[in-house]
Parts: structure tokens; sequence; C-alpha cells
């Protein structure tokens, strides 16, 4: 299985070639931005919104801003990094209008701790990629990823999905290093917890559900 | 050190971004330590299992549909003037 490779190994002078060109006016250079980074902005954008017309209207709308908005661009991170963080608020402004019932903010579910504490320790044998067909194993991935607080969601996305560094996720999200680091142990452990229900060894049968 | 030690430890531990003797201490947690190395395994198997699932992959048709519409927006965008507010 191929891996999921984020097109942000590029070197950086070579994509702020492209910036500066763009900046010029050369429409182009911003289309190959958005080549670049459009697959990458759809998955952030979806795994946020959890909606496909919202992730469709969330990549158009960021896009966008970044074009209006590239005088902007201070060149102090990448490019990529900062593409995130107009299409991360983008998507959280989407997941609020939908769910105006729940708050929905990076800092919000800080105080569930206890959720992060493994309850079940059980290897996971044979592989789950061997237990599972593909589509069975999307679909546990999705609803097990979509229980997750969006605060949580959102930074395992970027550091682990998408393969940003901390500080680049920290940058992209405005939170600190430490928030970073404390949200994405948590949103870590409490993935393995949800996932462990249908990973887990089954041939103990040992408080199995 | 105490499991909820090695616990707090767990994503600097994964990411590779503990200095030697702290790493050191975690291994040899985890040599002796069943449940935090189950947890610690299973942990890495999740972070590979969705780095590798490609969920929400960007279809073809989409994509190019997108693309167009961004870039149709983005000329306009030009002839008409960054809007106000």
């Amino acid at each position: 299985m191929s891996a999921i490779q984020p097109n942000i190994e590029q070197p950086v002078s070579e994509e702020m070639e492209l910036v500066r060109r763009a900046k010029r006016g050369d429409d182009q250079a911003f289309e190959e931005l958005v080549r670049r980074y459009d697959r990458n902005v759809f998955r952030i954008a979806q795994h946020i919104t959890q909606n496909r017309e919202d992730a469709e209207d969330v990549v158009q709308e960021a896009f966008l801003k970044a074009y209006s908005n590239l005088e902007k661009f201070q060149e102090q991170s990448k490019f990529y990094t900062w593409l995130v963080r107009i299409a991360v608020n983008e998507a959280l402004m989407k997941l609020r209008r939908r769910k105006p019932e729940r708050t929905v903010s990076l800092d919000e579910d800080v105080r569930t701790e206890d959720d992060s504490l493994p309850r079940e320790v059980a290897d996971w044998s044979p592989n789950p990629e061997q237990m599972f067909n593909q589509a069975e194993l999307r679909d546990i991935l999705t609803r097990t990823i979509q229980g997750l607080p969006a605060g949580f969601r959102t930074v395992f996305v970027l550091r682990d999905v998408e393969g940003l560094s901390t500080e680049e996720t920290a940058q992209a999200l405005e939170l600190s290093v430490p928030a970073v680091k404390s949200r994405l142990l948590r949103a870590r452990l409490q993935l393995r917890e949800r996932l462990n229900r249908f990973f887990q060894k089954r041939a103990s049968g040992d408080g199995e559900q | 050190m105490k499991c909820s030690e090695f616990l707090n430890e767990l994503t600097n531990y994964l990411d590779g971004a503990l200095d030697a003797r702290t790493k050191s201490e975690l291994d040899d947690h985890l040599a002796w330590c069943h449940n935090c190395y189950v947890v610690c395994d299973t942990t890495r198997k999740t972070i590979e299992i969705y780095r590798n699932s490609e969920l929400y992959e960007l279809p073809d048709d989409l994509r190019v549909r997108l693309r167009s519409a961004i870039m149709s927006k983005c000329s306009g965008h030009k002839k008409s003037g960054p809007p106000s507010g």
C-alpha cells in the first residue's frame, strides 16, 4: 500500500519562487501551488468538517483567500503552513455553522484527559490490514476519527496524517508547541483505545464485548 | 519509571524527540512492562494505519473541477479587485 505523501518535501526555495511569481501576478504559478496542495487541503478539510460538500467549499475558499492575501504572506514560514492555517480556519467556520449547538474551537476538550488513559491493553494480531478488507478498514477508521473532538482531530490530522512537524502544526493552528504535543498525545491514545475494540487479538476472548 | 511517566513521554518517544538518556530510560521501562509495550506498539500502528489509509482522497474529476473553479474565481478577483471588508 502506498503511503500518503504530503507534497511538502519540495525544496522551499522552489516553492518560494512560485509564491513570488504568483505575487507578481503570474496565475500559472499560483495554479501550480493549487496543484501541489489541493489534495492535502481537501483531506484536512474533510477530516475537520466531516462533510464532503463543506470540504469542497473549503478548498475553494482557502485557495481564493490565499490568492487575494498573497501579498500579506511574509515568507517566514512555508507557504503550505500558511495555507493550512487558512484552510483550518475556513473548515472550523463551516463546522461551527453546521453544528452551532456545540462550541467548536481548537481549545475545546482539553479536560477530557481520562479518555486518553489506556483501559484495554491487547495486542493487535494479525495486523488490522489482514483482518479487514479495504472498505471495511476505511469505514472503521473514518468512524473512529470522526468521534474525536475537533481540536484533537485537527492536530492528529496535521501532524500524523499530513506529516507537518510539531512546530509547523503549532504555527498552522496558532497553538503553542506544548499544547500541540498534549493534544497529539491524547488524540493518539484515544484513537488507539477506540480502534482497540476492532483490532484486539481475538484468540483469548478475554473481556471482549 | 512509572507507567504514567512513560505515557507522558509516549508522543516524544514515538516521534524520536527525546535526548539519549530519557530514551534509554523509556527503553528500559518497555523491556519489562508488557502493558506499556503493547500501548506503545498499538499507538504506533494507529498512526501508521491512518497515515497509510488514503481516507478522503480527492477524485481526479472533482480535482479538475475545483481547480478550474478556483482559477476562474481568482481571475475574476483580479479583474474586480479584492472585495472590501
